[in-house]
């Protein structure tokens, strides 16, 4: 891979000491990355190149990737590595994915959201 | 009514990690309260605390610091730091005449059970790319000025190999306890990106 040079890279992004997860998603993301590969459903490595894979897709898809969109492609990438793994179709997560907004749509607002008995 | 106002909504992110939770507690794959329990651990009790606790072991017992710069995996091992990855890990320290600092070009591959979760920058393609090629002018940046005859070393990490920098005990310190010296260890120091600066009053 060649590197940029300077002028064609933005300026070092700079942060306090602040939290490790902007969002709860991002968590969630982590946590369950970390739990399947404690129960060996994947190596390290693997995992590595998985998520190092989708980061250089979104940098060629014009992400600047400044750090903020990391956890974005941790999820993607743990999608990937799922179906890969034969753990959980892509079209499996569709259907879950329909189905959890079809339950957020139908849940009063402040409610916590549950999937229906069919879904 | 408008539509978003009287009842939820999910972004499309929030949606697929919903669904990729639900269906892998589902199939017995993951267990919920394993999965906070994790967070718990990355967000707040793991945090840079246990490396700055090996720094500071280090600088007040000269063996400990010779078995850390030899074999940093067992080191910090003996201490019950090490995480489930599996990675080993290297102890490279900071001198009057070397300054150690760590990246992964890659993606992030990071010490997590010693410096909990990594810092926004330090995931960033600026960081990742400029490290390599101009580390002193990403050091300045920082706010670290480095003299001439300092040499500058960057160490890639990868998911197999992950690196800790020992920074330099700063001088002024002579007669603080190891909890002490402990509390004065920042991560960017472990990182690299810092010195440790001499406690306020300090020489």
């Amino acid at each position: 891979m060649s590197v940029p040079s300077r002028e064609e890279l933005p300026s070092l992004p700079r942060d306090e000491e602040g939290p490790v997860f902007k969002e709860p998603w991002e968590a969630q993301a982590f946590a369950m990355t970390l739990r399947l590969y404690d129960g060996g459903h994947f190596t390290w490595p693997e995992w590595a190149a998985c998520l190092a894979e989708e980061i250089e897709a979104a940098q060629q898809a014009g992400d600047p990737d400044l750090g903020d969109t990391y956890y974005q492609h941790w999820l993607k990438a743990l999608e990937k590595i799922v179906a890969r793994k034969g753990l959980l179709s892509a079209e499996e997560l569709s259907r879950r994915k329909d189905a959890w907004d079809r339950a957020a749509h139908a849940t009063p607002h402040g409610e916590p959201i549950e999937l229906g008995p069919d879904d | 009514m408008s539509d978003g106002h009287d009842h939820s909504h999910l972004s499309d992110t929030e949606l697929r990690v919903r669904a990729l939770e639900s269906l892998l507690t589902d199939k017995g794959l993951v267990d919920p309260a394993a999965l906070d329990a994790i967070v718990d651990r990355y967000e707040n009790k793991v945090g840079p605390r246990n490396g700055a606790k090996v720094v500071a072991r280090a600088w007040v017992d000269p063996e400990f610091k010779k078995f850390l710069l030899e074999d940093g995996t067992a080191a910090i091992g003996s201490l019950g730091y090490l995480g489930s990855q599996g990675a080993d890990m290297v102890v490279l320290e900071n001198t009057d005449k070397v300054h150690n600092v760590t990246v992964c070009t890659l993606c992030s591959c990071y010490p997590w059970p010693v410096l909990g979760l990594p810092p926004a920058w330090y995931k960033s393609f600026p960081y990742r790319a400029r490290l390599v090629k101009e580390p002193r002018e990403v050091l300045q940046e920082f706010g670290l000025e480095l003299d001439d005859d300092v040499e500058v070393r960057v160490w890639d990490s990868t998911a197999e190999l992950r690196y800790l920098v020992l920074p330099a005990r700063p001088a002024g310190t002579d007669n603080m306890s190891e909890e002490e010296l402990a509390d004065i260890v920042t991560r960017n120091s472990m990182i690299g990106t810092e010195t440790v600066a001499s406690p306020a009053g300090g020489a």
